[in-house]
């Protein structure tokens, strides 16, 4: 009996979540670092951060996808293990991924009941999960039809079915991990009153997210995250945007780049009204014009998956969309025959892509094989209609990894087998000598070491010094701000505003990226 | 860091595949009460102790080379053609009609043409798959082994039809004209004073089948639709950042794997039998994915393998003559047990292998 | 030709397709069984010709039917096995594993049966004891006399073999399995996105495991069938292509079961076709010649695949090894 009452103190006292002290490295990189953090139960827990913050680390260990390196976790007040996710469900703990986890040829029912169905026939657990889900549509406006198969259904009443799922699972504890990025406003809003709901029933809810509105909107508390560290945790109430902005973006570290002023030029690049909408009927893009002139760095910054890729993407030709893009006056196809990489390239533009490793390279290719990766048709790099010159272009790409101080400068060694920097450099080295009017770079040091980003930077600068269009997506705020000469700013899709990089700071774009306006205006 | 050296990838890992291959094959012989000593030495006996089974060996191993290249260059654009086998037929009925074209003065002449009639159709048979894979997504394993059932049917109506010599009890065409006739190595060499079997049907198509490995090398390693077709089989997805046609490279690669399937037929139905019957693949076309697997996939390796895989072929003929109590099947077993260790085990013999080299580079350093 | 003997014609027509269709039913269940749980399987064929040897050998050495038939099932797991271990433990090539099982039966059935009958690989012709006998169902001489349905129970639907029954009782009861059962359903769902199965704390391979299993279990009934039921004996290659059928049968199906039965009995049909009537006279225009009727099936099969008709949608993870996401 004693047992039983201290067993129930603890639980109306205890928080539905403890963590203490959780480390989490992935080889050289911490990506969680001694974080604690204590969630009440019945509350609704925001957690917001820039992209490789550590939150999803966080939470993939709360749901046993990954074992933390030391801490522990505390659910309800009992110390729990969670060695996968079986054991995240048994202790209570619902997830809601961000790519769904749902079996799209089955019904909504089936899949609430698939790996929790009582006894070896579905009729019973079906049944059970028909009446579930009347109540809860009734309950919280989580109405969806239950024999509905899901890959009719739309993202929104998919990510319900991910919900009914959990609840289903009877999780006290529900985690989102980026629940809006695929939904409509109306959809997230819908959500909200969900979560609102829940929360009101007893259920935690912990929500990942970068959109300041919504942590603003829905959270009870919140707590900020940056370089794997947790930096804060407070009550929503008595915090603002921008302090929470200042708090995720932190005081940034300017690179010191001798940069002269631009001197901007003609137009190159026109975008009018750009809209992509995905193979899976989701919006990514909604309406972007914007223009980058010769000889100027346009930046654009935004957490990722708010359209950059995408926008990248068909420029670079392997991405349809509707809209205008003129190229030096020219309008350029988008959806035809010559809306591939080798038109592209043809027009002039040059792009180093986002991913090296999945676009910009063949890992298993040679650096010399490399270097000419999408100008393989050139004349240059070929003696007749049919052959390659494979001895000039390894003599040309030992001469480029000379001039761009690839190490090892062995042009006959794989590209899996340079540093990140290095790969790089190789892709780099290869946009930037074609001499391109325009040059597309994605995410130009993602995993680059701190010497190469230098380097890369310098190489940048260098190219918009010779009158070059340069379009610059980067997740690295202080990547944008010391190289751009224009900042644009995306958010779910379209543009936030504009801003001159000498009259903002990080504090404000933190803000636009999170999808708070500011009132800062265009430059 | 590469997790072991190039030559451990190229060479080690293929032999000991190969080793245990042939082990687990020992049991098997063990198992039937017999000895597998004995049986390995008759059948490398039986393959190169004269130049008769030398030229029966090198016959094989020409075939083998074919339908090993075509598998290579499929799966170079990351394609599993497992339709050679029907390619292979087809293309016969291709040289069958050149040749029963025309009354053909000298082999030189007829060759070119064969060549061209054989390839034809041996890379229609395969464009069909490759367009619904490329347009309608198909699964191209189903609809070449589709293929596969469809050509040997068509085989038994047209030979039993329009191509039916009518003087014949069986299904086969008339004899080429004589002018068709390709040289044997014996015709060959006996100018130069060497001696060969004279009834050994090795021919001049087994320089074409070198001729076609360099081809291939060429062409993979060389030109500029060789880069794009490698590429494509790396990463589809780089390769649409490049600009690389998925459609193209899918249509051209098999209608080049298809075409080097068709070659068979320049061996076996001009160069040995000099008329179409109905079943002269023989299975050839599935020993190319066993060929293709052993060689990875480089025309080196293929032409080793072949030869290999030929000397299994007539070693096994020989073992069931010398050795009555094993049946020449034997060569089935171990090639499936090849296929399995090198193809579908390849991580269970790989992962012990790049420990050992991990190991030995922490002691080194 | 007048009507009853048009009648007869249907009758032995339709015992003669039930006969054909029972080893590719046993095949196509199979494959479904396999292929619903991500795991492609053209070692159908292997499997097949794996049991009939050492069903019809086992029946032989022991004059127990029913003991041959647990050595055919027992030979075609081997083979499920090596296949569940390349391709889901060692995450090989579905595909190529598949291949070299094709090899390994074609190989083994006949080095094995040489030694073991000495006859070319054959097995000898089994006695009665070692064969499967047909069942007369209830019924079956008194309802003869009944027009048009006493024929057709007393020779079509009775006096089949016991393997045939089971064979048909199998599609309701691969139904049921799969659309009603927990395990149906978990099964569908590894082979269609196992990430659901996974994040649900369920092991995605044990479910592959138990899917190639009971392909290998069928594929040991279909193969024993074909030795001794269909024929009796063991013959070289006696499998001769009917696994690829059954797969062509799966695809036309849709990897359904009632639709499987369609199939099989479509394709059934064909080859009684082929082996009843060669070439098929119309009208005295034109000839359909018998190799136009045995290539239908795959015909078939390459347009459904196509899509224009019908669109075949394969399970979604299909063909690719389960690597836990992170």
């Amino acid at each position: 009996m004693a047992n039983e009452n201290l067993q129930e103190r603890q639980e109306t006292v205890a928080p539905a979540i403890e963590l203490v002290g959780i480390s989490k490295a992935f080889g050289p990189v911490q990506a969680n670092k001694d974080i604690s953090l204590s969630v009440a139960r019945g509350s609704i827990h925001g957690i917001v951060g820039e992209n490789g913050a550590g939150k999803s680390t966080l939470m993939s260990i709360l749901y046993g996808f990954y074992k933390a390196d030391a801490g522990e976790v505390f659910i309800g007040g009992v110390k729990t293990r969670i060695p996968d996710s079986s054991a995240a469900i048994a202790a209570g703990i619902g997830m809601v991924h961000q790519h769904f986890k749902l079996v799209e040829n089955f019904t909504v029912l089936e899949n609430v009941i698939l790996g929790m169905e009582d006894g070896g026939l579905l009729k019973p657990s079906l049944a059970k999960a028909r009446k579930l889900l009347k109540e809860l549509s009734d309950e919280y406006e989580l109405s969806v039809d239950p024999d509905a198969l899901v890959e009719n259904l739309s993202v929104g009443h998919q990510q319900r079915v991910e919900i009914l799922k959990a609840l289903y699972r009877q999780a006290d504890i529900l985690i989102l991990d980026e629940p809006t990025g695929v939904l409509t406003p109306a959809e997230a809003d819908h959500l909200f009153r969900i979560l609102v709901g829940l929360r009101d029933q007893g259920k935690t809810i912990i929500l990942i997210t970068h959109k300041l509105r919504e942590i603003m909107e829905v959270t009870d508390t919140v707590s900020v995250m940056r370089r794997g560290e947790m930096t804060a945790t407070v009550k929503t109430k008595d915090t603002s945007p921008e302090q929470l902005a200042e708090l995720m973006v932190g005081r940034k570290v300017l690179l010191q780049i001798d940069k002269k002023p631009a001197t901007p030029g003609a137009p190159i690049l026109e975008i009018e009204n750009l809209q992509v909408v995905d193979d899976k009927g989701v919006e990514r893009v909604k309406g972007v014009s914007l223009e980058v002139r010769a000889g100027e760095i346009l930046g654009i910054a935004g957490v990722s998956g708010n359209g950059q890729t995408e926008l990248l993407e068909v420029l670079g030709g392997y991405q349809k969309a509707t809209g205008i893009i003129r190229v030096n006056g020219e309008e350029i196809d988008l959806t035809g025959k010559y809306s591939d990489g080798q038109s592209r390239r043809h027009r002039g533009i040059a792009h180093v892509p986002e991913d090296r490793q999945s676009e910009g390279l063949i890992m298993d290719f040679m650096a010399w094989e490399n270097a000419i990766f999408g100008y393989h048709n050139e004349p240059a790099y070929n003696k007749n209609a049919l052959m390659m010159d494979n001895l000039a272009i390894r003599a040309e790409t030992e001469a480029k990894m000379e001039r761009f101080d690839v190490r090892p400068p062995n042009p006959k060694l794989e590209a899996k087998n340079f540093s990140g920097g290095n790969q790089q450099k190789i892709v780099l080295a290869r946009e930037i000598e074609r001499n391109p009017d325009l040059l597309l770079v994605g995410q130009p040091t993602r995993g680059v070491d701190i010497g190469a980003i230098e380097f890369i930077h310098q190489q940048i600068v260098e190219l918009r010094d010779q009158g070059k269009a340069i379009l610059l997506v980067s997740v690295e705020l202080e990547e944008i701000l010391s190289l751009s000469d224009r900042i644009i700013v995306m958010f779910d899709g379209h543009i936030m505003g504009e801003r001159d990089p000498a009259n903002t700071d990080e504090k404000e774009l933190g803000m636009l990226m999170a999808g708070m306006e500011t009132d800062g205006g265009a430059a | 860091m590469d997790k072991m050296p190039k030559w451990a990838d190229v060479v080690l890992i293929p032999l000991i595949s190969l080793c245990l291959a042939l082990i687990v094959s020992g049991f098997v012989v063990l198992a039937i009460g017999e000895d597998p000593i004995r049986a390995i030495s008759i059948m490398v006996n039986g393959a190169l102790s004269s130049t008769n089974k030398i030229g029966y060996t090198l016959y094989y191993a020409t075939n083998y080379m074919f339908t090993g290249l075509a598998v290579a260059v499929a799966f170079h654009a990351r394609m599993f053609n497992i339709g050679g086998e029907g390619q292979a037929a087809i293309s016969g009925v291709g040289v069958a009609v050149v040749l029963l074209a025309f009354d053909w003065p000298h082999w030189t002449i007829a060759l070119p043409f064969a060549i061209l009639g054989g390839g034809l159709f041996g890379a229609i048979w395969a464009a069909i798959p490759a367009y619904l894979q490329a347009r309608r997504d198909s699964h191209i394993v189903i609809t070449t082994i589709m293929f596969n059932y469809i050509a040997a049917a068509m085989m038994g109506f047209l030979l039993n039809g329009i191509l039916k010599n009518p003087n014949s009890q069986v299904a086969e065409s008339v004899n080429f004209p004589a002018g068709a006739h390709l040289p044997t190595i014996h015709e060959m060499l006996a100018p130069l004073g060497i001696g060969f079997s004279k009834s050994a049907p090795a021919n001049v198509s087994f320089l074409l089948a070198l001729f076609c490995a360099w081809l291939v090398w060429f062409l993979l390693w060389r030109t500029r639709l060789g880069y794009a077709i490698r590429a494509f089989g790396h990463s589809p997805h780089a390769a649409s950042y490049a600009g690389i046609s998925a459609f193209k490279i899918t249509m051209i690669a098999m209608i080049i794997s298809g075409a080097l399937a068709g070659m068979l037929s320049i061996n076996v139905v001009m160069g040995e039998q000099e008329r179409l019957i109905q079943f002269f693949v023989e299975g050839a076309g599935f020993v190319g994915i066993a060929v293709a697997l052993m060689g990875r996939n480089h025309p080196i390796g293929i032409i080793l393998a072949a030869l290999l895989f030929g000397m299994l072929a007539q070693g096994g003929f020989e073992l069931q003559f010398e050795y009555p109590e094993i049946s020449k099947e034997m060569v089935l077993v171990i090639q499936g047990t090849i296929i399995l260790f090198t193809g579908a085990l390849d991580y269970m013999v790989r992962k012990p292998v790049e420990k050992i080299f991990a190991r030995l580079r922490e002691g080194q350093s | 030709m007048d009507f009853a003997h048009a009648f007869l014609q249907i009758i032995i027509a339709m015992d003669m397709t039930i006969r054909l269709s029972v080893v590719l039913l046993f095949a196509c269940l199979a494959g479904l069984y396999s292929e619903r749980a991500g795991i492609f399987d053209i070692g159908l064929e292997g499997k097949l010709l794996i049991s009939a040897f050492f069903s019809a050998s086992f029946s032989y050495e022991t004059g127990n039917v029913w003991l041959g038939l647990l050595a055919g099932v027992g030979a075609s797991m081997v083979f499920a096995l090596i296949h569940g271990i390349a391709s889901i433990t060692y995450r090989g090539n579905q595909l190529i594993a598949g291949v070299a099982l094709n090899f390994l039966a074609s190989g083994l059935t006949i080095v094995i049966g040489l030694a073991w009958f000495k006859e070319g690989g054959q097995s000898p012709a089994l006695p009665q004891s070692s064969r499967f006998h047909e069942l007369t169902l209830p019924f079956a001489d008194t309802l003869r006399d009944i027009p048009l349905f006493g024929p057709l129970y007393a020779d079509v639907i009775s006096g089949q073999k016991p393997l045939v029954y089971i064979a048909f009782l199998l599609i309701p009861f691969t139904w049921w399995l799969l659309f009603r059962t927990r395990f149906g359903l978990r099964l569908r769902a590894v082979g269609e996105n196992p990430a659901s199965v996974d994040t649900a704390g369920v092991s995605v391979i044990r479910y592959r495991y138990a899917a190639v299993m009971i392909a290998g279990v069928l594929c040991g009934l279909g193969g024993a069938y074909l030795a001794t039921s269909q024929a009796s004996a063991f013959g070289r290659e006696m499998s001769s292509g009917r696994g690829f059928i059954a797969l062509a049968a799966l695809i036309f199906a849709k990897w359904r079961p009632w639709y499987a039965l369609m199939s099989c009995l479509l394709f059934g049909f064909l080859e009684a076709v082929s082996n009843l009537y060669p070439n098929i006279d119309v009208f005295g225009i034109f000839e359909i010649p018998v190799q136009f009727t045995q290539a239908l099936p795959y015909i078939l099969t390459v347009v459904i695949l196509a899509g224009f008709v019908g669109k075949a949608v394969a399970p979604r993870a299909g063909g690719e090894p389960y690597v836990k996401e992170r």
